[in-house]
């Protein structure tokens, strides 16, 4: 349970990391909070040549910051300081709801948003509710900065569309608007484990109390992050109802294909999905009524 | 100009601080975890090492306050930051603190394994928070396990050093 030898740098801005990257290679892995990265390497699951720790870089933890319609979360930004944030709250509920589902607090204050994202995780709730918001991820690399969206960027298990000289600097999330609802909710064993399924969903009501649009996102159920839009479009148009819920919700347990596992089959994943998405989308439709 | 890239080291120097005091520690391997650099470098044995990779809270100390697993931290992480350790918490009150008290009273432990690793969540819980509800400290403690107990002796110490620890 030692990590193998590696050696260690902490630069103390973005272009320095992104140097050691071009320099070292696929030799180098990025520490962030390291609540994932640190079981790998004890477990030599990873063997990097090189630790490149983001820690010591202010500018990747700055506060969160509204831009227009946007809310910018630094990449550094620890999970437990999200989850605490007002700005969040106000801009964001769905990460403010979700977060205190993610793992432990002592995993949450060293865990940070932009590791759990690079991580990949198809079983974490970050990745997908990024997925649901519509969120956009901020890439830094050696010719500038590019933005990727939360569907191009999450690729499989634990591959996302980051290359090897490239950092994540933030995310940006949409801001809640006006007769929007947003909500999160899993099925885990035991509080702080894994989900084997959760759901997020962020439903935007029209004036006449349809519903105008809305995103849904699952962990647990494929190789990363999954969405259905065929099932979405369904709900679009229908006013929110119990008996509707239960109809999407057969959509989407329907048509997801979840892999089994040790922690759940196939079909009892299907059978979380149909669960799950009639009490997300009730809970989110609620709020989103509560918000005319 | 580019500036030069920096180069990654084999081998660290770090200075932190430990429970009040100021330690320098030289030539350390950076893989070396803080729950090592702790127990077999600064020879502090209270913290105890479980599962070595973050699953099971024995190891927890607060690393600028904050609760934080030694076994997923390295040494390296470890510089210019300031570190408690269980060690500390009785230095801090003179003989055993409040919340050590308090787990003798309510038998919040037995064999002590896990006892660091929920003192020092419970520690950083107390800190932040006054009257803190039974079902909050068991799912701030869900991090941190225990094979004796059955955790009610831990739950119910906590709550009482809640009420008689002044802070």
């Amino acid at each position: 349970m030692k990590p193998a030898r590696f050696q260690y740098v902490a630069p103390r801005t973005v272009e320095e990391a992104i140097g050691v990257l071009t320099r070292y290679g696929d030799g180098c892995k990025l520490l962030a909070g390291g609540q994932s990265l640190g079981p790998l390497l004890n477990l030599r699951l990873a063997t990097p040549d090189v630790l490149v720790d983001l820690e010591r870089i202010d500018e990747l933890a700055a506060p969160p910051s509204r831009v227009d319609s946007v809310l910018r979360i630094p990449a550094m930004t620890r999970q437990r300081s999200l989850e605490l944030s007002p700005i969040v709250r106000t801009h964001v509920p769905l990460l403010s709801d979700a977060l205190p589902f993610v793992a432990h607090r002592t995993i949450r204050n060293r865990g940070t948003i932009g590791g759990s994202l690079a991580h990949a995780d198809p079983s974490a709730e970050l990745p997908a509710v990024a997925l649901a918001c519509g969120a956009a991820i901020v890439i830094q690399g050696p010719t500038g900065q590019r933005r990727v969206s939360a569907e191009a960027f999450f690729q499989g298990y634990f591959t996302t569309a980051l290359y090897p000289d490239e950092v994540v600097v933030a995310v940006e999330f949409p801001a809640a608007v006006a007769r929007q609802g947003s909500s999160w909710v899993e099925f885990a064993p035991r509080r702080g484990d894994f989900a084997i399924v959760g759901a997020a969903a962020v439903v935007q009501l029209s004036p006449h109390g349809t519903v105008a649009s809305c995103r849904l996102a699952y962990s647990g159920v494929s190789d990363r992050p999954w969405r259905d839009e065929t099932s979405e479009s369904r709900l679009v148009g229908e006013y929110p109802s119990p008996q509707v819920f239960d109809r999407i919700a057969d959509s989407f347990a329907e048509r997801c294909e979840p892999i089994g596992d040790l922690s759940g089959s196939a079909v009892y994943r299907k059978g979380l999905v149909r669960h799950l998405t009639a009490a997300v989308l009730a809970s989110a439709c609620r709020q989103a009524t509560e918000d005319q | 100009m580019k500036p030069e890239t920096m180069k990654p080291e084999a081998r660290v120097d770090i200075e932190l601080e430990v429970n009040g005091a100021t330690r320098t520690v030289r030539d350390v391997d950076p893989r070396m975890t803080a729950a090592d650099l702790i127990r077999e470098v600064l020879r502090l044995k209270g913290t105890r090492v479980g599962c070595e990779h973050g699953v099971c809270g024995a190891c927890t100390i607060l690393v600028d306050g904050v609760s934080t697993r030694s076994c997923i931290t390295y040494a390296a992480q470890l510089n210019g930051r300031s570190v408690l350790t269980v060690e500390g918490l009785s230095l801090m009150a003179g003989e055993l603190h409040p919340l050590q008290e308090a787990f003798m009273r309510h038998h919040g432990l037995q064999c002590g394994f896990c006892t660091a690793g929920m003192l020092l969540t419970s520690y950083e819980l107390l800190s932040e928070a006054h009257e803190v509800s039974p079902t909050e400290i068991r799912d701030v403690l869900s991090g941190n396990l225990c094979r004796c107990t059955g955790y009610q002796g831990i739950v119910d110490a906590v709550v009482d050093a809640d009420q008689n620890w002044e802070r």
